[in-house]
């Protein structure tokens, strides 16, 4: 898993990098600090970041073997991970409707290509987090079953370190 | 079924039918039964075992090696002779991006990944790799890809833009057919397979280990591979990138690589290279391992500063992230940037020289044996010190603004690369075709195959250099007489020199064919230790058993099989030999471990290989199909997540009989 991850580091910091050459050149459409809702972004990011929270607690069950609690854990992390992304769904519709499409400007592109990206690793963290709770209840964990929560916890918490990064460099630094 | 021993696990079922208790086989998602006792070209279709697998992606490899071939010798005949008529311009652009795509994407990188995948787990005294399922993944995924890729030759024409595609050249206004989005898409999945190889190859080495061996015990070839594979985990994601925008810009209409638009004409450029160059250390690095492993078992001595040998392959692949722009030093980057690239690409030849230095060295005062690995490990070591010598001179960056886009350039890689890859793999062929296949492959035709390849090399891509320097362009499909040039430097000449030692060079490549035809057809089998070796992969049976090691080796020294049959003569100082690579093999038979659990075959990784295929044909023919393909991945990753690595032993028909072996003890 930490192999994976440092091949995911290259590929969102190539993303990163082109959002960083990218983010000022508006040829149509709303310029970043028009268009940025930094308030609503902030309480969503404080979303996924709790969600990092309860993601320790449901490893620490799982080593303490308690999988009721391992189960409870999970799902709210599962929940808040969720709320994240459609918090993500709410901003991009309102973009979307404020005149920031998808081909809009290079701008637009990146921006969306990059938190799309991240979007879509959140998403994939939810199902392999509900998954794991279906194979725990159903006893058919194959493996350690410490480790395995503990390796999509890694996961877990990449995407949220990468959130991190991307909320700092996109929202929070004008460009 | 009925059953004499009753194993329950968490995935079985009990049941009462027809009076009999009968035990349900582990009930995966799929409708069908586990494919455990596989035999025939099931077996091959489903097996998770590294040595099957190394040989199939050689198979592939070898067949893409002559497509690639096929396609390189349509070029040569068409710049044979001036105005040439055999290809149309746009036809050329296919066969030229074609034959570079194929050979470093479906030849060079999966052949080494045959070698990898059969040898790396036997010379470090493991049984299998990490993961095998994923193994098996990685092959059905660069199958995939690989089909995705050369299916564009039928459906509308294969990509024209060049193997380094450059954007905006490659995006919808200047490449409008199909060709591109299938170069794209055979990319991104074959990409995927390395990448999860990679992964895979990293977690055996650092993990897997035979009891005794450090890190600086490892043999030469396996310390190479593990430099590779760190090299592709951080230099695949960004050409992931690359590929990503450049399809949203094709597919959807984004805008990143054009510039009427205020994107950066470079963008495409540092993202590709950044990936490309570590890429061309990924290319060689197998090769140099392979020859560090021929060298000196036919020079009968040690090879020359091991550590020096293993550091500087670190040191090229920590350094090659930090020499991209190289390939850019005419796009106008600046005299800072150029000449910080100039000289970060000076100082690594210098590990490459290190390298060279040790390998003259292991040979000085040994006893060479000029076997057909020998000869292609002495041409490597030639051929690519002349690649080499080009390199540097690109180096500088002022006479690579005259070089750059020439003929002189096509030299210095083509020299590197079938020098030196292509030279280091035929070594390995001819080195442990009997480990693997238990037959010797004809020495002689072995000879007519070097030096055919030799010589055709040499006057395949030797005039390209002064092809280069007079100026002839690369990715021109044509050139007249009239700008030619006269006498000794006329470009006429020397292109049909050029052409006519390509088919000098097929024809090297024909005699390895027949000698593989030839040597299928010869019964005599080749004795266990033909080359008198040195490394852990040899205290196997020719082929090897399928769990590799009777018992797991412990590890005392590098060059650990060459210590266990001679010993230093303390009277003497040399050395003596102790037992036969028969012997000892005869030994761990004797002390075979009881009881082995191999991991089982399984049909979720061709499964989920043919749900990508479908969702990156959905990419270009339609969203329904892309949704397909999800499905089918979606549902091959379940299957795959909730079926246990090693078969219950419920999941066997009948016990299996395999004299040698004590398998666990299935039920039947």
């Amino acid at each position: 898993m930490w192999l994976f991850l440092g091949s995911e580091c290259l590929l969102f910091g190539g993303l990163i990098s082109t959002y960083m050459l990218y983010r000022g050149r508006v040829q149509n459409g709303p310029h970043p600090s028009q268009i940025y809702d930094i308030p609503f972004t902030s309480v969503s990011s404080f979303v996924l970041l709790m969600s990092s929270l309860t993601m320790v607690l449901a490893v620490s069950s799982a080593h303490r073997k308690d999988d009721s609690k391992t189960n409870l854990w999970l799902l709210i992390t599962g929940l808040l991970g969720a709320t994240f992304v459609g918090g993500q769904v709410y901003e991009f519709t309102t973009f979307y409707r404020e005149g920031l499409g998808f081909t809009t400007s290079l701008f637009s592109s990146s921006f969306y290509t990059l938190t799309g990206f991240h979007g879509v690793h959140v998403s994939v963290g939810v199902i392999m987090l509900m998954s794991l709770m279906g194979i725990i209840k159903k006893n058919k964990i194959t493996g350690d079953k410490a480790e395995v929560v503990e390796l999509i916890g890694l996961y877990w918490h990449f995407v949220d370190v990468v959130w991190i990064i991307i909320f700092t460099l996109v929202y929070l630094i004008p460009a | 079924m009925s059953t004499n021993e009753l194993t329950l696990t968490p995935g079985n079922s009990l049941d009462v039918a027809k009076g009999k208790l009968v035990v349900a086989p582990t009930q995966s998602l799929g409708a069908v039964r586990r494919p455990v006792n596989t035999t025939g070209w099931r077996e091959w279709l489903f097996t998770v075992d590294h040595k099957k697998l190394g040989i199939m992606y050689g198979c592939v490899a070898f067949v893409f090696f002559i497509v690639g071939g096929v396609e390189a010798l349509f070029i040569r005949l068409q710049l044979a002779l001036p105005d040439g008529r055999i290809l149309s311009a746009d036809k050329y652009n296919q066969m030229f991006t074609m034959h570079a795509t194929t050979m470093v994407f479906l030849f060079a990188m999966p052949m080494a990944a045959a070698f990898a995948n059969y040898f790396l787990p036997l010379q470090i005294g493991a049984r299998d790799v990490a993961f095998p399922r994923l193994n098996a993944l990685s092959f059905w995924l660069f199958l995939t890809g690989g089909l995705i890729l050369n299916a564009s030759w039928f459906l509308g024409g294969a990509a024209d833009g060049g193997w380094f595609m450059y954007a905006p050249n490659s995006g919808p206004v200047f490449s409008p057919t199909n060709g591109v989005d299938f170069w794209i898409l055979g990319l991104q999945i074959t990409g995927i397979a390395s990448l999860i190889g990679s992964i895979n190859l990293i977690v055996t080495v650092l993990n897997m280990r035979a009891p005794g061996m450090t890190l600086m015990k490892m043999p030469v070839f396996t310390w190479m591979l593990l430099v590779v594979q760190f090299l592709l985990v951080f230099s695949l994601p960004v050409i992931t990138v690359a590929l990503v925008l450049l399809m949203f810009q094709r597919s959807y209409g984004a805008t990143f690589f054009d510039v009427s638009q205020g994107a950066d004409p470079l963008l495409w450029q540092h993202l590709f290279w950044i990936f490309g160059h570590p890429e061309v250390y990924v290319l060689i690095l197998p090769a140099f391992g392979i020859i560090s492993e021929v060298l000196p078992t036919f020079s009968r001595k040690p090879l020359f500063g091991y550590p020096f040998v293993v550091f500087s392959g670190a040191s090229i692949g920590l350094v090659g992230f930090g020499v991209w722009a190289h390939h850019m030093f005419a796009s106008g980057l600046g005299p800072v940037s150029v000449a910080v690239f100039s000289m970060a690409t000076m100082a690594i030849a210098i590990p490459t020289g290190v390298k060279i230095f040790n390998w003259i060295l292991t040979m000085w005062g040994g006893k060479i044996w000029y076997s057909a690995a020998m000869k292609f490990a002495i041409g490597l070591i030639i051929l690519f010190t002349i690649g080499g010598l080009s390199g540097v001179t690109h180096a500088v960056a002022p006479s690579d603004t005259q070089q750059t886009d020439t003929y002189y350039i096509v030299a210095h890689f083509h020299y590197v690369l079938f020098g030196g890859t292509v030279f280091g793999l035929f070594s390995g062929f001819y080195y442990w075709w009997p480990k693997v296949f238990g037959k010797m492959l004809n020495e002689k035709l072995g000879s007519w195959n070097f030096w055919f390849m030799v010589i055709g090399m040499n006057l395949t891509f030797g005039p390209m250099h002064i092809l280069g320097l007079q100026g002839q362009p690369r990715r021109m499909y044509v050139w007249t007489e009239a700008r030619a040039g006269e006498g000794f430097f006329n470009l006429g000449f020397w292109n049909m020199v050029s052409s006519v030692g390509s088919f000098i060079l097929a024809t090297g490549v024909l005699f390895f064919i027949i000698n593989v035809i030839k040597t299928t057809r010869n019964p005599e089998r080749a004795p266990l230790d033909p080359w008198d070796a040195r490394t852990l992969e040899w205290i196997t049976t020719s082929p090897p058993k399928v769990h590799n090691f009777d018992r797991i080796p412990v590890v005392h020294h590098l060059d650990e099989f060459f210590h266990r049959k001679y010993v230093e003569d303390e009277a003497t100082h040399t050395m003596k030999q102790v037992a036969t690579g028969e012997e000892l093999v005869r030994a761990e038979e004797e002390a075979a471990d009881a009881d082995i659990h191999l991991p089982g075959p399984s049909y979720w990784p061709l499964l989920l290989s043919i749900g990508m295929g479908i969702l990156g044909m959905g990419v270009i023919y339609g969203t329904p199909i892309m949704v397909v393909g999800a499905l089918v991945v979606l549902f091959s990753s379940y299957g795959w997540v909730l079926e246990p690595s090693v078969p219950d032993a419920i999941d066997f028909d009948t016990p299996s009989t395999d004299g040698h072996t004590k398998e666990i003890t299935p039920v039947g």
